[in-house]
């Protein structure tokens, strides 16, 4: 049976379509045949995070319209054959999202894939909701920031209010929070919230903690997942977040702040 | 950090617990806003027309709550009648 998981969090910037590139390609490199929509129409940009911005063709508002098929708007991944994008369109209105007509392609997805990844606009309009509609399970893509954390909570709210599975009264969508551009040593330092902070106003299980890291920008200037930077802490963090999303009991990394030594702090690090 | 930021190195400031406090707060109220009934705003604003034809409040003085106990929902009406004397007056000079 597969699984729809939308990436979320109402706040732009805060690394969705990095976690939506990484999570979909760890999920595909441990062998699970996965696909990542890009739901942000009008500002396509995980064909670009994901590094094949030239090879797309067709898109989903394309699919959408019957303009053309699933199988030519799908991009395969150039280093792995189980991960598929399916790009955002550059220039159509949104107005071209049906319930019905997302419906009608992601139970086609369904069919080939055991992962559907929906990576979500910022926001809580048509394509945010969207995005979230159809969702089994669902990633909250926080920053330790207080607009940031305002806004994933207005999500939680969307998702047990406007979801398919709230309005039919199933099981509600499994959450997930996903702290991103996390500092240790700031938390330590009371400057930044903590994750007990946010894990305790949001009442939702952590499934990672992304550092702060260069790496992030580095990969996307380089259209490559981070996950596949396996010398970064990024990169490792999503690959346990992979891990944990797949059921393995991974204690979290990187959460202690780094001490400076006498002369680090002297000479400047 | 160089060598003179060393020396005046200032204790950061914990603002998270500030940070904390507040979101608990706005998030409070807007959990209530989210999941209380559509008509809260019209019924308080019927409720005003109603009530001004009588005496002269101001919007500040209805509250309108809706609050929940388990199964048990309580609908609060607050109402704040003006002083005799003085203090209408002053309120209706203050519009």
């Amino acid at each position: 049976m597969s699984k729809v998981i939308v990436v979320t969090s109402g706040k732009g910037g805060v690394g969705k379509t990095t976690t939506s590139a990484s999570f979909a390609a760890g999920l595909a490199n441990r062998g699970h045949r996965t696909v990542v929509i890009d739901f942000d129409i009008g500002l396509r940009n995980l064909d670009l995070v994901m590094g094949c911005e030239r090879r797309v063709v067709y898109d989903f508002v394309n699919v959408i319209n019957d303009e053309a098929t699933l199988k030519q708007a799908l991009i395969r991944d150039k280093s792995d054959n189980n991960l598929h994008i399916l790009p955002a369109s550059q220039t159509r209105d949104k107005d071209a999202f049906t319930e019905e007509k997302v419906g009608k392609v992601i139970d086609e997805l369904r069919e080939d894939f055991d992962y559907i990844v929906c990576d979500s606009p910022a926001g809580i309009e048509k394509g945010a909701l969207m995005a979230l509609f159809y969702a089994d399970e669902a990633l909250i893509v926080t920053n330790p920031e207080i607009s940031s954390v305002r806004d994933s909570d207005r999500i939680l709210g969307m998702l047990s209010a406007k979801s398919q599975r709230a309005i039919q009264g199933e099981e509600p969508i499994k959450e997930h929070l996903v702290v991103t551009r996390y500092s240790p040593n700031r938390a330590e330092s009371g400057e930044m919230l903590s994750l007990d902070d946010i894990q305790e106003l949001l009442g939702i299980d952590l499934i990672g903690v992304i550092p702060e890291s260069e790496a992030v920008l580095q990969a996307s200037n380089s259209g490559v997942p981070v996950i596949r930077d396996e010398q970064s802490k990024s990169g490792q963090a999503y690959q346990d977040m992979v891990a944990r999303f797949l059921g393995e009991d991974i204690p979290m990394r990187f959460l202690e702040a780094e001490k400076k030594g006498f002369l680090k702090r002297f000479f400047g690090a | 950090m160089s060598i003179f930021d060393y020396f005046k190195r200032k204790p950061t400031k914990a603002t998270a617990a500030i940070a904390k406090e507040r979101l608990h707060i706005v998030m409070a109220h807007e959990h209530r806003v989210a999941n209380g009934p559509d008509y809260l705003p019209a019924l308080r604003r019927e409720l005003m027309e109603v009530i001004t034809k009588y005496v002269q409040i101001q919007r500040e003085d209805i509250k309108v709550n809706l609050e929940r106990h388990g199964d048990c929902e309580i609908l609060e009406l607050n109402i704040a009648l003006p002083e005799e004397g003085k203090e209408t007056k002053e309120k209706i000079a203050a519009r």
